[in-house]
């Protein structure tokens, strides 16, 4: 194993964004069982501090692959694409417009303790983050195009924040 | 986190919070969302004779220093001209309402909101011009 390699070799993978999550699970825990700091209990100072190293690394490279958009995010690190996300003027007017309508819709709700009209929201968001994943998928493993990929991950960046916020309100309703 | 007075003013009774109809006279919107924080702002000014704006309203969906940054602006921007409006920088919005350094990029947002805002004014008024 090479603490340097990129967190897709760590598990043997290529760098694509379709990606066997099953299989990855799998290897993650092969590897964690491998270098698990339980293991070294009896082993050595330097040996108990490189097997912690190790299980940072392996828990961090898991954590980035099996979400959709951190991969996507790292895939364009790979790249060495700037995705811009501190840039406040990227988004087109019309998502920004479409995002505070979903944010009002999510907002009334909530105010009004409309738990099945939340349920609605989080499921119809969660089908077009499928959408945003399936596009994604084309774009960096098809055809390679960064900037139009990296606009699909700024939307998705979006898209997540909001379905924090559905969820933190149907919490909020539940209590 | 603790909020500065001034941001938990502003965020309990935020100024200006609203729109104003699409079809108002001198009316011009500035939206801004930052993908990083996934906040969204949009940020409206009438503006009426020689360039003055005499009211502005916003909208935000995001944390506190969000909110206070686009109210604290809401009222800055009222009798300036569209011009003056653009010299406003965020270092000014973060001092004045004591942002931390995690919270500056808030302050940043609503500086760009303020000049989208006076861009979608140039726009439709050298269009109105053109025409």
């Amino acid at each position: 194993m090479d603490f340097n390699a990129d967190h897709f070799s760590l598990f043997d993978f290529q760098p694509t964004f379709r990606l066997d999550q099953a299989l990855l699970d799998r290897r993650y825990l092969e590897m964690q069982s491998k270098v698990h700091p339980d293991r070294f209990a009896s082993a050595g100072e330097a040996e108990k501090r490189l097997s912690l190293q190790w299980a940072t690394r392996v828990n961090e490279a898991y954590q980035t692959l099996r979400k959709p958009l951190a991969r996507a995010r790292y895939l364009l690190h790979l790249a060495e694409y700037d995705l811009g996300s501190e840039n406040n003027a990227l988004m087109p007017a019309d998502f920004l417009v479409e995002q505070m309508e979903w944010r009002e819709a999510v907002a009334e709700a909530r105010a009004a303790g409309e738990h099945h009209e939340l349920e609605r929201l989080h499921h119809r968001l969660q089908r077009e983050m499928r959408e945003r994943h399936e596009e994604i998928a084309v774009l960096l493993d098809d055809r390679h195009d960064l900037e139009q990929a990296a606009d699909r991950v700024r939307r998705l960046m979006f898209l997540e924040k909001l379905l924090a916020d559905i969820d933190d309100a149907i919490a909020a309703c539940e209590e | 986190m603790a909020y500065s007075i001034k941001v938990l003013d502003h965020y309990e009774n935020p100024r200006n919070v609203g729109s104003f109809g699409k079809e108002e006279e001198g009316v011009a919107t500035g939206m801004v969302g930052a993908p990083a924080c996934g906040d969204v702002m949009k940020l409206q000014i009438k503006v009426g004779k020689g360039g003055v704006i005499e009211d502005a309203k916003f909208k935000t969906y995001g944390c506190g220093s969000a909110i206070a940054s686009s109210s604290l602006v809401t009222e800055w921007v009222k009798g300036k001209t569209i011009d003056q409006a653009l010299d406003i920088k965020n270092t000014q919005i973060a001092d004045e309402l004591a942002l931390p350094p995690v919270k500056i990029h808030c302050s940043i947002l609503a500086e760009d909101a303020i000049k989208a805002a006076v861009a979608d004014y140039k726009k439709k008024h050298s269009e109105q011009v053109s025409v």
